[in-house]
């Protein structure tokens, strides 16, 4: 790599990225990017839809996934698959537990004494991990034995190189997206939230348990989170107690522009951000430092133009 | 009557004083101890922790009077570092302040501790604007010009480097500064470089790994901090870069290992410490005595921890007197101090030591000595 | 009924304390350590940012998140104008600093001034376009609005100085102005709160289409009262500025905002003497924490200091407050000479009785 300088590489600006095989590149990192936004995404608008709250401890649900799948590895010696399962299921618990202690008792309370209580405990999260895991960075990746080295070999197509991993990454949003479509239109549970989002006093009167839907919502909201949140460490492989951060409040974007309250709106307000931040960076790279901005940009938008988000219901004020 | 209470009290004061003598050295520590860099700030401390347990008192007159050292946490964070210090002199009453690790931090820092009159020693920061017009601040490193001369010629001369990528940390004065150092020997040389930019925290960085790559450099430089370094890494790796990696200082920490595996080899950087460089005679006793107290390897955040705490003792036992003010003197007037890291002496004016530095590489997942670099 | 005092005793005793206060914070001025001096100067900034916040959420009703981005345009503005000529020089590495700003140096009184102008302009254009939205939406709206006002400060280089912040502020907040600013914010807001004025924002609170059935203009009573919530934001952001002496866009991250709603909802949100009470605690008790954080010893066993352990024990507070006490210290209602005469006398009286 020594020799002559590369010829012609300064008047070129992103000249090599705006071909195909760039562009398939781009878009295949869009696409996982999206879908974890995405999964991020349901936890917020499946509680807002019910609880008309916003959760927003639920970016700290998401790094608690991290961390456990990594304890389990590392602490437990679990096989990196069983930790990831454990993971899954304990951060379902962790959400379930916030809402019976935090959220529950202010059910009926003033919704901006639940939004501060979500914001306490999304501190509480963010400090307990720092005075528990610590505040140094843990390393997320293959040679501590947290997933499979294999996982990053790459794949040729044409002359673009992509990581097994992008694509085990879009596999798995996606079964876990049908996955939840399923829990949440085929089955009675699914049906349950379905009701309470319309009408919590009407679906008591059907005899059905509301707080144990609600609860089961959390769960869901969760575990999808951590599926995200482990998704994401494998990407960028580092997990520290503010990880959680930056993905939590881009979903939770995602959530709005979808509009909020909606399952489908989380999913394509999820892959328009992601989607949008990676192409936008991509070929006007001078527009790198305005990523975040770019997706409030986005948010404003939709706020003012339809403000209940692309698929959300139109709410009339009542009187 | 007034009067002769006062004259009573300051009396009795002067007894208690003299009867008394100093019964404490309250030595202060602002350090990074949480937040993105925490990592700085730990090593840091562990470094302070082995000094404290091999020199816990300090002579002055003909008594050992034990040390204390105080640490807060200042997150990393500007206004933090600054707040820190306030409290420090203020409440803790300590006659020195040791840290933070990074210029930013100790930009701030250190602008309170000369108003107030409070010496400060900073192991690591480097910047050459953390101690320029400042009579109260020294630090215990080398300075950025230093560094990225020495880098921009490594580059040229070792790696080959012609067309180097620069990837800058806007959020930190001394990756800017690092930068422009670098750029300005390295266009001296006749090399030619381009920036691409990003803050502190970010994650993703392959829209501008993708444009960097488009203007095919054969040398991607890092003067970044280790989090980032290692994010950097991998994914300009994975989008087909084979050239090499270089950096500053900021890539010293065990976690730029731990979080790049297989993606940091062959990363090149400079930096202050490495256990098997033979800085000074004060090198190998250090070395044996961090091992066996943590069992595990020194680093070089650590080791200039320990050598600042020393140079401050060394400087309060030369005063004889825990006046900060005397301190301060004594700390100017600092020549051949013999630290891990190489020795120490501070020209006339001036709170920078000439040092030695040494360039590592990451080679089998370890921190490996390449050369020593002497000024 | 309650007793209550004749309007000119109270006049009275409301200047004995504001002169009793004066007296306090000249003695403390005088003769505090400088670190004692710099919690009462956060203390005032603070009780500035809780009561501007009161006066949009808790009196108007307009569930704004986006305060942190005009403390943030304060106090850049205010910084761009007193900075010396040299420092802005030294300061702005990456590119230089835009015409005419790199040529004017200003008095701390007007810049604090111009900064809190500058706020109150932007909180008007943002108004405009927010308050169409309703409830969350627009909470959701103004932050995403505090947001990018940080990420433009943060890309705005020859403006802002981009990540690396403007540096080297010259340090003019002390007692005084950060005081006598507090005292401004809290006579202005309260008296507008106590006229017709502040009946209509109430009004709008408690149900903005019975107020616009009432004949009241909700929007521009809205706005008012956003633009004035903003000024004040500028004015703190300004003294916040000139006493850290070092600001980068980091520093108004949401996280500000929450930190102010936590002393307006700890004081009771909806009322002004709530907020002063709220940012007191707030402020004086987060250092108290600190505690937490450096080595302990309880009997025998000592504790070694864990980094963090403040903000857990912060954070725990406010959950734990939020579930058994919504309504803060105050609630809605405002400590004023009757309330402290009613409960004196009440003591008296049980006091009374009991040795009958």
């Amino acid at each position: 790599m020594t020799g002559a300088p590369a010829k012609g590489g300064f008047s070129k600006i992103g000249g090599d990225s705006l071909n195909l095989s760039g562009f398939l590149q781009h878009l295949v990192n869009a696409v996982s990017l999206g879908g974890i936004y995405a999964l991020i995404a349901i936890g917020y608008t499946m509680v807002y839809g019910i609880l008309r709250l916003i959760n927003f401890a639920h970016g700290d649900v998401f790094t608690y996934g991290i961390y456990f799948a990594f304890y389990g590895v590392v602490l437990f010696l679990m096989p990196w698959w069983i930790a990831f399962v454990f993971s899954i299921f304990l951060t379902a618990f962790l959400g379930a537990f916030i809402e019976r202690i935090a959220y529950r008792p202010l059910r009926n309370a003033p919704r901006i004494s639940a939004l501060i209580t979500a914001i306490g405990v999304s501190f509480f999260l963010q400090n307990f991990a720092v005075v528990v895991f610590g505040g140094r960075a843990k390393s997320f990746n293959p040679q501590t034995g947290i997933y499979p080295t294999s996982f990053l070999n790459m794949i040729n197509i044409g002359n673009v190189r992509i990581p097994i991993l992008t694509f085990i990454t879009i596999g798995i949003v996606f079964v876990a997206l049908i996955l939840l479509m399923w829990i949440v239109y085929r089955t009675k549970i699914g049906m349950a939230m379905r009701a309470i989002s319309k009408d919590i006093p009407t679906t008591r009167l059907m005899g059905v348990n509301a707080d144990r839907v609600i609860s089961f919502t959390f769960m869901l909201g969760s575990g999808l989170a951590a599926i995200g949140g482990i998704l994401w460490a494998m990407k960028y492989p580092q997990v520290y107690p503010y990880t959680g951060m930056i993905p939590g409040l881009k979903a939770f974007i995602a959530a709005v522009v979808g509009g909020i309250g909606s399952i489908q709106g989380a999913m394509v307000g999820g892959f328009i951000l992601g989607i949008s931040e990676i192409m936008i960076v991509a070929f006007v790279p001078s527009l790198a430092g305005y990523r975040d901005a770019f997706a409030y940009a986005i948010l404003l938008f939709v706020l003012l133009v339809k403000p209940t988000g692309i698929l959300g219901v139109e709410v009339s004020e009542k009187v | 009557m007034r009067k002769f209470y006062v004259a009573i009290a300051t009396v009795l004061a002067f007894v208690v004083v003299l009867a008394s003598e100093i019964s404490e050295v309250k030595i202060g520590a602002g350090w990074e101890m949480t937040g993105p860099i925490a990592g700085f700030g730990q090593m840091s401390w562990d470094g302070v922790k082995l000094a404290m347990k091999l020199r816990p008192t300090v002579r002055i007159g003909n008594k050992d009077v034990p040390v204390k050292v105080v640490l807060l946490d200042n997150k990393g964070d500007k206004a933090e570092a600054a707040n820190v210090v306030k409290r420090l002199i203020d409440v803790e009453k300590v006659v020195t302040i040791l840290g933070p690790c990074t210029s930013s931090c100790a930009l701030a820092a250190g602008a309170i501790a000369e108003q107030k009159q409070v010496p400060m020693v900073t192991n690591t920061a480097t910047n050459p604007l953390v101690t320029q017009n400042r009579r109260f601040i020294f630090r215990a490193c080398f300075i950025d010009p230093m560094q990225g001369e020495l880098l921009a010629k490594f580059a040229w001369e070792q790696l080959g480097s012609r067309n180097v990528a620069i990837m800058v940390d806007v959020a930190q004065d001394y990756v800017v500064g690092l930068a422009n150092y670098f750029k300005r020997k390295f266009a001296q040389l006749g090399g030619k470089f381009f920036e691409e930019y990003y803050n502190t925290g970010d994650q993703d960085f392959t829209a501008q790994l993708t444009d960097a790559l488009s203007k095919k450099p054969d040398t991607i430089f890092l003067p970044g901090y280790y989090s980032e370094i290692a994010l950097i890494c991998k994914q300009a790796r994975e989008l087909g870069f084979k050239g090499n990696f270089l950096a500053g200082d900021g890539a010293d920490a065990p976690e730029l290992i731990q979080i790049g595996g297989k993606f940091v080899e062959g990363l090149y950087y400079t930096t202050y410490f490495h256990q098997d460089a033979d800085l000074s005679p004060a090198t190998k006793p250090f070395v044996e005595a961090y091992i066996k107290e943590y069992n595990r390897r020194p680093d070089a955040f650590g080791a200039l921890a320990f050598d600042a705490y020393n140079l401050v003792l060394d400087a309060i036992e030369r005063a004889q007197s825990i006046d900060p003010v005397a301190i301060r003197d004594a700390l100017a007037a600092t020549k051949d101090f013999q630290g891990v890291g190489g020795s120490i002496t501070y020209p006339e004016g001036s709170g920078d030591p000439v040092k030695p530095a040494v360039i590592n590489t990451v080679k089998n997942g370890q921190f490996i000595l390449m050369t020593v670099v002497r000024p | 009924m309650e007793k209550t005092l004749p309007n000119n005793l109270k006049f009275f005793l409301t200047i004995v304390l504001i002169f009793l206060i004066g007296i306090l914070l000249f003695l403390a001025n005088n003769k505090a350590s400088e670190y004692v001096i710099l919690i009462l100067n956060l203390m005032a900034i603070n009780i500035i940012f809780s009561v501007s916040l009161t006066l949009i959420n808790g009196i108007t009703g307009i569930f704004s998140l986006g305060h942190a981005g005009f403390i943030a345009i304060g106090a850049y503005v205010s910084t761009l104008l007193t900075l010396s000529v040299s420092q802005k020089e030294m300061t702005f590495l990456i590119k230089p600093l835009i015409y005419p700003l790199n040529q004017i140096q200003l008095p701390f009184l007007p810049a604090t001034l111009i900064a809190g102008l500058v706020a109150a302009g932007f909180g008007y254009i943002v108004a405009a376009p927010s308050l169409r939205l309703i409830g969350d939406y627009l909470a959701i709206a103004t932050l995403g609005l505090g947001e990018t006002i940080r990420i433009i400060a943060n890309n705005a280089w020859s403006i802002t100085n981009g990540a690396l912040g403007l540096k080297a502020i010259p340090p003019y907040t002390n007692i005084y102005w950060s005081w006598g600013w507090a005292f401004v914010t809290v006579l202005v807001i309260s008296s507008l709160v106590k006229s017709s004025y502040g009946r209509a924002l109430k009004a709008i609170r408690e149900d903005p289409i019975a107020a616009k059935a009432m004949g009241i203009n909700v929007f521009s009573h809205q706005v008012v009262s956003f633009v004035l919530g903003s000024l004040f934001a500028g004015v703190g952001g300004a003294l916040w500025a000139h006493l850290i002496t070092t600001i980068d866009p980091k520093s108004f991250a949401f996280s500000k905002t929450f930190e102010i709603l936590i002393m307006a909802v700890l004081g009771g949100l909806g009322s002004i003497s709530g907020a002063i009470i709220g940012a007191s605690i707030y402020t004086v008790g987060l250092e108290f924490l600190r505690v937490l954080e450096s080595p302990f010893k309880i009997g025998f066993i000592s504790f070694p200091g864990i980094p963090g352990m403040r903000m857990v024990v912060l954070s725990v507070l406010l959950i734990v407050l939020m579930l058994f006490w919504q309504r803060g210290i105050m609630g809605r209602k405002e400590l004023s000479w009757d309330s402290v005469y009613a409960l004196v006398a009440k003591r008296l009286k049980k006091r009374g009785g009991n040795d009958e």
